[in-house]
């Protein structure tokens, strides 16, 4: 079919008193976008290829590019928008599922932006961050119901396995094949840095990784690829991982191009062959299935580590978790439907799964009426996109939280969701060793660090504000937020007052 | 002394060092009039070598014993006692390339513009910090002692 | 200790240098038949076609035996050496004692007796500043040249008086121009550029006799053309200045034989620069290499031998980068032999030619016509005979670099 219905999305603009012809832009364009004609001795772009990476905007010397999104119009129309139609268009050609890359773009409501938080006056007074201390550490996994001490006040109970963040932040889970292992290497010494974890994600983990055991999430997914004894105990806590936010109910697909030696390694998997990961866990039918392989988890790791389960956000939420608490996870991850992906059926990513605020305060809820609230670390993620994100979150209930594409913005990734190319020309979406160059993990980790130590200081700043010194003081306290717009239901669900009340 | 050194392990072969290398050997010193007002077109003191695996600048060593400046018929190509630096004197230059054949780096770039000299790095020495070290998007590039001398 | 040195040029200048690298306080005696102070040599075509200003003749800065601590006798000849009292001779009758004595004094242009030359007013050899200083008293625009010797020499020659002259026409037995250094391939452009600029050839050819009394007036071929002339330049070739040294004992062939560090048969006494007959570190023969960075380089060697020094002489080999009306052209080593393979690389575009000549797995050789960019990693090859087939690449590829040296070399060298 030759003829094409749609047009291209962007357009390339050269401001052509600026151009100096250096061809830097088509040098680092990994969709050949760009190129020097030589017959004009000018450069031409050809915009059908663009994904509005802004790589070659970035690089440019002389700031001569922009790209805009093409405002070619249909005639208005407020249901069939310009995506709508285009779509169809493209699934016409091709005949194939629509797939993209990080989280939901839709116009969906954020909750987050719907609430607001309290701050100090006059009874209670706030607290001055820069004089007095501010704890923001946090203690994630199981708590025994009742603590006991002997009478010279030493600690009787013994104490399932913790871990401790130095702030209630930690990087998501991305697999090494979804994104480069210079993305994987600056995050985990970003997070060692940092005295938090990363996640190894379903890719399994690499030999190379293991001197930062000691931050690392090992991720037991459908697949189970590169679960091992030693990759077991390498990590200083274990996650199950259920689901996904951004594609609940299906599995995974790496395409069997991305799978080169490293990953072939990491996976234990044939080079070349194809990762699948199927919907279910082919040994969990049941949620006591899921009880056998925590415990088996733990048994295979001495009952050192903390078990986390990781859940997408969706329609049952508090039962699954009221579940998952009792089978013996020590901490449980919901994924909201934000949630970032490296490829998803967009359908699926777009119209599945439920807002992780909702989610949150539902489960959280849920677990206190159950009176097992302390059984369970909850850790939350689905676009975590900033601090105050992070602080409602936690006042909502949350123990910590995941981010993910927070994390690969600070290193340079520009949103443009064609992460299911292979050609993320950040260095952070692919395995071409051309362009994962460049990534220099450097100036990556150095990235992390300094986005992790804003946010800790905003967060000193926002607890201070409220006269709150502790981290686990703000943990479930409702009361320091207030909902602005929010219908009834909404405010019921979240657990929070209106603005006014 | 402290010289520049490529990280070939970074370096993506770009060539944004070229442009700012031009730009800091140019009259105004802004990087548009320098490429496309300025006649004739300051010339990069650098080569960027590019290949399946490996890229990297590679720039005038400033070598302890320089064979360019044995090799130079007019003198003009000398090593400052004081600094380290090995600068052509292109007043006296008269574009034999004699230092073009001598240096085993092949690190001489040939200005043929109005008058033929041998053009080569000077580690910005007007700039105060090579400009291709600041310049490198992927921190491939370092300035650096390494009391590595040749 | 008494550093004395015969002569004023490359070499000199070589030895000055790696003495005081050494020895700051030994005293340096420099003796010279020529007044000026140590000047370019090969500059003096491009003072004569007015590119170089007479300031910028000099090679070292003007304070140079100054800084050095150099005494200098300028205008002097050195008549004889006694090696046993270790004295040199002036011919002004006086006597300077040595410890060390280098021999530089470099060759002379010899002219091959020909009919109706006697000493006209206006024939010329091409070697010394004097000589472009006499011939530019004696050319207007107008002015016919004659030069006889199409070598460096003489195409330098023409190629400075091209432009200012009316003509040059130039006279070469061999069937083409730098017959020494190229072959025929290389030598066709190079003659093509030299004749759009004002430059006739007559190849293959020698002149039967001049015509003129007080001055050449003409030049007559074998073949009867007959030539105008206003000035005549000989530019056949040259022969080292030995005398003086076979006189005192020194072993000479055509120049002095030296060995590795420059020392000749008699104990104390080195030789350097074109007055040598050195060891080509290519071939393993011995051969006159007259050129300027190898007559410096050799200078140092010597003076590193005076002293004592650790620090080593590479060798010298043949190489040469010369340019004419903008075609530039560098060649190195042996260009044509048994048991040579050559490479070719040509862009079609520019007519530009990369040939290289190569021996039992090594690079001996090479001719670049128009692109001469980073030629010096040819010539680290040649000298460090690194073996073709340790290379990643082949010495005609696109890309060849330091890259082709393999990864752990290359590293190595780009972090010196």
């Amino acid at each position: 079919m030759s003829l094409q219905l749609g047009w291209p999305d962007y357009l390339v603009e050269r401001d052509e008193n600026r151009c100096i012809q250096c061809e830097v832009c088509a040098k680092q364009c990994a969709n050949e976008v760009h190129k020097l004609d030589p017959d004009t001795g000018k450069m031409v772009a050809d915009e059908a290829k663009c994904v509005n990476c802004h790589r070659c905007v970035a690089l440019c010397p002389t700031r001569a590019l922009k790209i805009r999104v093409n405002d070619l119009e249909f005639k208005p129309n407020a249901n069939w928008t310009s995506n709508s139609i285009k779509e169809i268009y493209k699934q016409a050609a091709t005949g194939s599922v629509l797939l993209s890359g990080m989280g939901n773009p839709k116009p969906f409501p954020i909750y987050w932006d719907k609430m607001l938080i309290n701050a100090s006056q006059v009874t209670n007074p706030s607290i001055d961050p820069l004089r007095e201390p501010m704890e923001t550490g946090v203690m994630l996994g199981r708590k025994p119901a009742k603590l006991e001490f002997d009478k010279n006040g030493k600690l009787l109970t013994k104490m399932p396995p913790q871990i401790k963040l130095s702030v209630p932040l930690m990087f998501s889970a991305m697999s090494f094949g979804s994104i480069s292992r210079n993305a994987h290497e600056a995050l985990a010494r970003a997070a060692t840095e940092l005295g938090i974890l990363y996640n190894t994600g379903e890719g399994g983990l690499a030999k190379e990784f293991y001197q930062y055991g000691q931050n690392t999430i090992v991720q037991v997914a459908s697949g189970r690829f590169g679960v091992h004894a030693e990759y077991l105990n390498t990590g200083a806590m274990l996650e199950i991982k259920i689901g996904q936010g951004a594609k609940p109910g299906i599995g995974g697909h790496l395409p069997g191009e991305k799978v080169g030696e490293q990953v072939s390694m990491a996976r234990m998997i044939p080079q070349g062959s194809d990762a699948i990961s199927p919907a279910p866990h082919h040994d969990i039918y049941s949620i006591e299935d899921l009880r056998q392989l925590i415990y088996s988890l733990k048994e295979a790791t001495n009952y050192t580590k903390p078990v986390s389960v990781k859940i997408a956000a969706v329609h049952n939420a508090p039962a699954i978790a009221s579940g998952i608490a009792r089978a013996g996870a020590d901490v449980i991850a919901i994924d909201g439907f934000r949630g970032g992906t490296g490829a998803a059926p967009q359908r699926v990513r777009d119209n599945v799964g439920i807002p992780i605020e909702l989610a949150l305060a539902a489960v959280d809820q849920r677990l206190r009426e159950e009176s097992i609230r302390h059984e369970v670390s909850l850790v939350v993620a689905g676009s975590i996109r900033s601090s105050a994100d992070v602080v409602k979150a936690i006042a909502l209930g949350a123990d910590a939280c995941y981010i993910g594409s927070s994390a690969l913005l600070a290193i340079g990734c520009h949103m443009c969701q064609t992460c299911y190319t292979g050609k993320c020309n950040w260095g952070i979406a692919t395995q071409r060793d051309d362009l994962v160059k460049r990534l220099n993990p450097d100036v990556a980790t150095q990235r992390l660090v300094n986005l992790v130590n804003a946010w800790h200081h905003e967060i000193d700043e926002m607890l201070g504000g409220m006269g709150i010194n502790a981290i686990e003081s703000l943990r479930g306290n409702r009361l320091m937020l207030r909902g602005l717009g929010l219908n009834q239901k909404e405010l019921d669900v979240l657990g929070i007052k209106h603005a006014g009340e | 002394m402290k010289k520049v050194y490529a990280d070939e392990k970074w370096c993506l072969g770009c060539g944004l060092c070229k442009v700012y290398c031009r730009t800091s050997h140019s009259q105004t010193l802004d990087i548009i009039k320098a490429h496309k007002l300025e006649s004739p077109r300051p010339v990069e003191r650098l080569h960027i070598e590019t290949g399946d695996k490996v890229n990297f600048a590679l720039q005038c060593r400033h070598c302890d014993d320089p064979k360019c400046v044995q090799a130079c018929i007019t003198g003009a190509m000398q090593k400052d006692p004081e600094t380290g630096l090995v600068l052509n004197e292109t007043e006296r230059c008269v574009g034999c390339w004699t230092c073009v054949l001598a240096c085993p780096f092949g690190a001489i770039v040939r200005d043929e513009g109005s008058k033929k000299v041998a053009a080569k790095c000077d580690l910005c020495a007007a700039m105060g910090e090579p400009e291709c070290v600041k310049h490198c998007p992927n921190n491939a590039l370092k300035y650096e002692d390494r009391g590595e001398s040749l | 200790m008494k550093y004395v040195i015969i002569g004023n040029s490359a070499a000199a200048v070589g030895c000055i240098e790696g003495l005081r690298k050494c020895d700051k306080s030994g005293s340096i005696t420099v003796i010279s038949d020529e007044t000026h102070h140590v000047y370019s040599r090969p500059l003096i075509s491009y003072y004569l076609a007015g590119k170089v200003k007479p300031d910028n003749m000099v090679y070292r800065h003007k304070d140079f035996y100054e800084k050095n601590n150099v005494t200098t006798m300028f205008g002097r000849k050195a008549v004889s050496i006694d090696p046993k009292a270790k004295k040199v001779a002036l011919d002004n009758g006086k006597s300077v004692a040595y410890d060390k004595l280098l021999i530089a004094t470099g060759s002379s242009p010899f002219v091959p007796p020909t009919q109706g030359l006697k000493d006209q007013s206006n024939v010329f050899t091409f070697l010394k500043y004097d000589d472009a200083l006499g011939i530019e008293k004696l050319i207007n625009p107008q002015s016919r040249v004659v030069v006889v010797g199409a070598g460096l020499i003489g195409l330098k020659a023409a190629e400075g008086l091209a432009p200012v002259t009316g003509g040059v026409d130039v006279i070469e037995l061999a069937p083409r121009v730098l017959p020494m250094i190229l072959d025929e391939q290389a030598a066709a452009p190079v003659q093509k550029r030299l004749e759009e600029n004002g430059i006739t050839f007559h190849l293959g050819i020698t002149a039967e006799k001049v015509v003129g009394d007080k001055k050449v007036e003409k030049v007559i071929l074998k073949d009867g053309t007959e030539l105008p002339c206003d000035v005549l330049v000989m530019g056949v070739g040259v022969r080292p200045n030995v005398a003086e040294a076979k006189a005192a004992g020194v072993e000479v062939n055509r120049g002095i034989i030296v060995d590795d560090a420059m020392r000749t048969n008699v104990k104390d006494i080195y030789a350097a620069g074109d007055v040598t007959e050195g060891v080509d570190l290519i071939t393993g023969e011995r051969k006159i290499m007259a050129l300027w960075p190898n007559a410096y380089a050799q200078g140092r060697a010597a003076a590193y031998d005076m002293c004592g020094s650790k620090d080593d002489f590479d060798g010298v080999f043949p190489m040469n980068a010369v340019g004419f009306f903008g075609l530039s052209m560098i060649t190195a080593g042996i260009q044509g032999g048994d048991g040579i393979e050559v490479l070719v690389k040509r862009n079609e575009q520019t007519g530009a030619t990369r040939r290289f000549f190569v021996k039992d797995d090594k690079l001996v050789g090479m001719i670049l016509v128009g692109d001469v960019d980073r030629a010096g990693i040819y010539t680290y090859l040649i000298s460090e005979k690194i073996p073709l087939s340790s290379l990643d690449k082949a010495l005609t590829d696109d890309n060849f670099g330091l890259n082709a040296l393999g990864y752990e070399k290359m590293k190595e060298r780009i972090s010196s």
